[in-house]
């Protein structure tokens, strides 16, 4: 298991391997190939050294060396799940055995993914036992686990069970000479205490994805500090992937299909040259470029949501109209293809309908080239 | 309960209190102490307290009637802000203004329509929304077996296109009103019990559901 999804207080063997790893990564980013080959195998010793004899194979970055060099990345694969908005299994089911299908999916994938990615709201109140039941849930995936939060994980407890479920909400990694990034873009100003509101009722106003009483999300200024400082040491020319919970655009206020801060977090991210931003929270294909940034929406496994009535960004191609008579229609889970050019296709495997793909070059390329299949019903 | 309602109320006990002044008999429903004492009676009809004859007759002690019955009532009505509260958590679209009609009337049933019509039309009719939409969001109202309310997949009435019923539905067998489908999604992925079609609470989700696509034009049949 990663470093996202260790526990805190114990660290496995795989998670000091992969925490040693990330380290010599990130060391070796500039170097050149010779002094890189050098550093290696001093790297190799060290590592025989503490006696993680077992993966040596792990620390031949070849990968890595790439990225140093601008060149070409290898490519790869990570899959994703999102929104499963949990509750215990005695009051509701349905949602388990959605996210329980999602988790199918990606155990099946072949090949399988470099790891599965969970876009937030794995609970729907907040719950330690909602929580807890994802967890539990999530642990059968085959592939390494990187976990975001959501709102509906944080405002009952405030995230004090996510964090010791799965560590902190905000972290970096890099993987195969791309730099991740996962935010907790869902903080809100306090409404609460004004208000003289219990925790549930705090919980209960943000689940309300249309209540106007709570506040607008945003990253905030300490974590925008946090990341200018993670990316300070990353090379313009390495591809970045973002993680947000909530767009990290301005959509639709009235939904929060938005982040407060978000002008203030793309000005960090527009200085590299290829961006790629995935959020939860829309659950729906949603598709948006802004200067250097593409973004892509993710799908829940709970339920879907309408398009909002103002705001679509013109490159979004609508995914049909979910049918209610057919249940789990307009849900899903979907994977991510990062090309060697280090920009991304996002696919949205819908259940029940036809996948749809999303590829970095109709989002390169303004909506010229490589259009997603428009659907037959459109929203209302 | 709003400042226009509340402020009634007060003019309401404070001109209690002027009458009690200018009444030289004490009131026959008093049981009187020694000094002698009167009932003032809220406009509910229910909530009463006990002044007594001495008390100075000033507007000040007027106001300390009307704060101890306003007291009482809100004490015996703790949710009397839930219009309130429901407006303000999800912003219900707001009827049509009639106001242009004050003052016109002819041929009207009770003749020149006033003020007091218009905000009594209004205000019922909104009303019918507002609690429409506390249903909406409501699992618990809704009667969901699984803690699912309506909003969970169409936001402010998003995607529920009142607009386009009575329209034929394959998958009912037969053409479907705008109750059906209410009906329908209460019965499935809410889990309720399906309501009668008059139902306050059916008659309240229609009329949220109108609200919130006010000005969307009619399109029967449309898929």
């Amino acid at each position: 298991m990663n470093r996202s999804g260790k526990m805190p207080h114990t660290k496995s063997v795989e998670t000091r391997h992969v925490e040693e790893r990330e380290e010599l990564f990130r060391g070796l980013r500039n170097l050149d190939r010779r002094s890189f080959l050098k550093v290696s195998t001093g790297a190799l010793a060290a590592a025989a050294a503490v006696g993680a004899t077992n993966h040596f194979h792990s620390f031949l970055p070849v990968n890595v060396a790439y990225a140093a060099e601008g060149a070409a990345l290898p490519g790869f694969t990570f899959a994703y799940i999102s929104d499963s908005h949990l509750y215990v299994k005695k009051t509701n089911e349905r949602f388990v055995r959605q996210l329980l299908r999602a988790v199918d999916d990606v155990n099946n994938l072949n090949p399988q993914p470099d790891f599965v990615f969970y876009g937030g709201d794995l609970a729907q109140l907040g719950r330690k036992e909602e929580l807890d039941l994802g967890a539990q849930i999530l642990k059968s995936i085959k592939a390494p686990l990187h976990m975001m939060v959501g709102e509906h994980d944080w405002y009952f407890d405030m995230g004090q069970r996510w964090n010791e479920l799965f560590g902190p909400q905000n972290y970096s990694f890099d993987h195969k000479g791309v730099h991740f990034v996962v935010l907790m873009s869902v903080q809100e100003k306090d409404f609460w205490t004004a208000r003289g509101m219990s925790p549930a009722e705090r919980m209960h106003t943000v689940a309300g994805l249309d209540n106007a009483v709570q506040s607008a999300f945003e990253v905030g200024a300490p974590q925008r500090e946090w990341l200018r400082k993670d990316l300070e040491k990353v090379p313009t020319s390495t591809p970045l992937i973002v993680f947000s919970h909530s767009p990290l655009y301005k959509l639709y206020r009235p939904w929060n299909f938005w982040t407060d801060d978000a002008e203030d977090v793309q000005a960090l991210l527009q200085r590299f040259d290829r961006v790629t931003v995935l959020h939860g929270h829309t659950h729906q294909v949603l598709t948006n470029r802004i200067g250097n940034i593409q973004f892509h929406g993710m799908l829940s496994t709970a339920w879907p949501w309408p398009y909002a009535p103002q705001g679509l960004p013109p490159l979004t191609v609508q995914m049909n109209r979910p049918n209610p008579f057919d249940s789990n229609d307009g849900l899903g889970d979907g994977s991510v293809t990062v090309h060697a050019d280090g920009l991304v296709d996002k696919l949205y495997n819908l259940w029940n309908r036809n996948p749809m793909q999303v590829k970095a070059s109709y989002l390169s390329s303004g909506g010229k080239s490589d259009a997603p299949v428009a659907p037959t019903l459109a929203s209302y | 309960m709003n400042n226009t309602a509340f402020l009634a109320l007060i003019l309401l006990a404070s001109a209690l209190a002027a009458k009690a002044d200018q009444s030289a008999v004490p009131q026959p429903s008093a049981a009187a102490p020694a000094s002698g004492s009167k009932t003032v009676k809220l406009c509910d009809n229910k909530t009463t307290v006990q002044v007594s004859n001495d008390l100075p007759k000033t507007r000040a002690e007027g106001q300390k009637i009307s704060d101890s019955l306003m007291a009482q009532w809100k004490a015996s009505n703790p949710n009397n802000s839930w219009m309130q509260e429901e407006i303000e958590a999800h912003q219900i679209t707001v009827p049509a203004d009639n106001t242009k009609l004050i003052g016109t009337g002819q041929s009207s049933t009770y003749g020149t329509v006033t003020p007091q019509d218009v905000q009594v039309w209004k205000n019922e009719t909104y009303k019918t929304a507002v609690y429409g939409s506390s249903v909406f969001h409501s699992g618990d109202k809704l009667g969901s077996e699984i803690a699912v309310s309506c909003d969970m997949c169409h936001p402010r009435a998003a995607n529920t296109h009142p607009e386009s019923y009575p329209k034929f539905q394959p998958q009912l067998g037969r053409v479907a009103l705008l109750r059906d489908m209410i009906n329908w999604c209460i019965e499935h992925p809410v889990r309720g019990k399906v309501l009668a079609p008059d139902d306050p609470k059916m008659r309240a989700l229609e009329a949220y559901i109108l609200a919130q696509r006010k000005g969307v034009a009619l399109d029967y049949g449309k898929r």
